[in-house]
């Protein structure tokens, strides 16, 4: 198969194995492109990308954007805080004035769910989900499953368990279907109070205690607490979420096997790992940051790839 | 579909030696010399003449890599099938060398304008020359033409020239195919 089935990617849950296997290896030739002395490829030089972002981000920003000059697409960059958002324009008006200076493709993130796929019917461009409230965050689960299946050699059959605030995020949703999608076997670990009550229902194993998890697994996916989320108290305090659900090197050393910690960002250090933890070799966060900029120009170019001239 | 025998098993391998002692003629030790196969097909014919060179005519320091011009090809979005890549292997600075692009079929000439593109990102040749296996005359979009070719051919566009190789199609040979 050489074109995904899909003309944007709004979740994971909208995609085949096959395209993640596309995906994967388009982006095994970026990941070498992005690494040669000239890291610019001029495939995306009549493509124009709009980044729309209705909610605060540093590193997926970032890590899109410079996916997009790599492939030599023109980038126009759009936040919430300076638009007309704020004097009440609706989302589809907001895009199609964007559209008609004739973008092509939208990256949007959006603190609603289902944002992106509410905009797939209404507009006439191809839109990439960069994270639409708790509801999914592909590419971050994309590159998650991307680093795994570099450090491992393969998804298929590994023990991955996703810990922290698995209530509140995206990327934990879109890491279990990615995850179960390329046959691994998914557990989710944390306070009960960040559990959703139906998560079993997604086919994952449920666990609250650490070290338990930690023994089961190949991978660790630390998640960040997320406060900002919270409009209640869901654990007494951060000292004893720490104690309960934050790995240290104790921990880690007391397991029979060395794991892998994966964080998707940003870190809050000494909270759900420690520092040493963070810098040690078994913590491959820095090589998912690198393959999020390879993850993400495989994804822009293969829908780049189905916008008909 | 007829098809027309360019070259067979005997005739390729002979042609091969021939191109061989071409670049040794014009590249000496190549010392300061870099084959580039480009991708997908032409790197059976580099990796070929590599081995030629390195078993027959005794020159150890040869520099071998594959490029894959997906990427720099100027018809994205253009045609019916998705472009798809492959390998590039280069694990070496081409700046100040001497690079020989090597391919199996030279026909418009765009692929060979992609690679010339493409090899930039490996920093700035001395000089950059075209291997070629089947010259296909007549037919070229860009101004663009082989330093060392095997045959040179007339083919009309409603054929094909399809090379084959040992190592992935079972037999050395060049056929002419009515499409």
């Amino acid at each position: 198969m050489s074109e995904l089935s899909v003309n944007h990617l709004l979740g994971i849950k909208y995609l085949s194995k096959e395209d993640i296997d596309l995906i994967f290896e388009t982006a095994d030739q970026f990941k070498e492109v992005i690494n040669r002395p000239i890291k610019k490829v001029p495939s995306l030089r009549d493509i124009t990308i709009a980044n729309l972002f209705f909610e605060n981000s540093t590193r997926t920003k970032l890590s899109f954007e410079l996916a997009e000059k790599r492939l030599s697409a023109d980038v126009i960059n759009f936040s919430a805080s300076q638009s007309s958002v704020k004097k009440g324009e609706t989302l589809i008006d907001t895009v199609n004035n964007i559209l008609s200076m004739k973008v092509d493709m939208v990256v949007m993130r959006h603190p609603n769910p289902g944002a992106g796929v509410f905009l797939s019917k209404h507009v006439n461009a191809s839109i990439i989900n960069a994270g639409d409230g708790a509801h999914e965050h592909p590419t971050q689960a994309l590159l998650d499953s991307y680093s795994i299946r570099e450090k491992l050699g393969s998804v298929e059959g590994k023990n991955v368990v996703i810990v922290g605030d698995i209530l509140h995020s995206r990327v934990a949703l879109s890491n279990i279907y990615a995850l179960q999608l390329q046959g691994a076997n998914v557990m989710v670990c944390g306070p009960k109070t960040l559990l959703p009550k139906y998560i079993k229902e997604l086919g994952v194993k449920v666990e609250t205690n650490l070290k338990k998890a930690l023994e089961w697994c190949d991978v660790a996916n630390m998640l960040r607490v997320q406060n900002e989320r919270m409009d209640i108290s869901y654990f007494p305090s951060t000292r004893e979420y720490t104690q309960q659900f934050g790995v240290n090197k104790e921990l880690l050393d007391s397991l029979d096997k060395e794991i892998v910690i994966m964080h998707p960002g940003p870190i809050n250090r000494g909270v759900e790992i420690t520092s040493d933890v963070a810098d040690s070799k078994q913590a491959i966060i820095l090589n998912q940051v690198e393959n999020g900029v390879a993850v993400r120009m495989a994804v822009i170019y293969l829908l780049a790839s189905k916008i008909k001239q | 579909m007829s098809h027309k025998v360019l070259l067979n098993s005997k005739e390729v391998n002979i042609t091969l030696h021939r191109l061989a002692c071409q670049l040794i003629e014009n590249h000496d030790d190549f010392s300061e010399t870099v084959l580039i196969g480009i991708q997908p097909r032409g790197v059976f014919l580099a990796d070929r003449l590599a081995q030629m060179l390195r078993e027959d005519y005794g020159i150890n320091n040869i520099q071998l890599g594959h490029l894959d011009i997906t990427f720099f090809r100027d018809d994205f979005r253009r045609g019916e099938k998705p472009l798809e890549a492959n390998k590039t292997t280069i694990d070496f600075i081409v700046e100040d060398k001497n690079v020989v692009f090597i391919d199996d079929v030279l026909y418009t000439g765009r692929s060979i304008r992609s690679a010339l593109t493409a090899i930039q990102s490996f920093g700035r040749p001395k000089n950059v020359e075209l291997l070629t296996l089947i010259d296909r005359r007549f037919s070229r979009h860009l101004p663009i033409q082989p330093n060392y070719r095997g045959r040179q051919v007339d083919a009309i566009d409603k054929q094909k020239v399809k090379v084959n190789w040992i190592e992935n199609d079972g037999e050395d040979s060049v056929y002419l195919v009515d499409k």
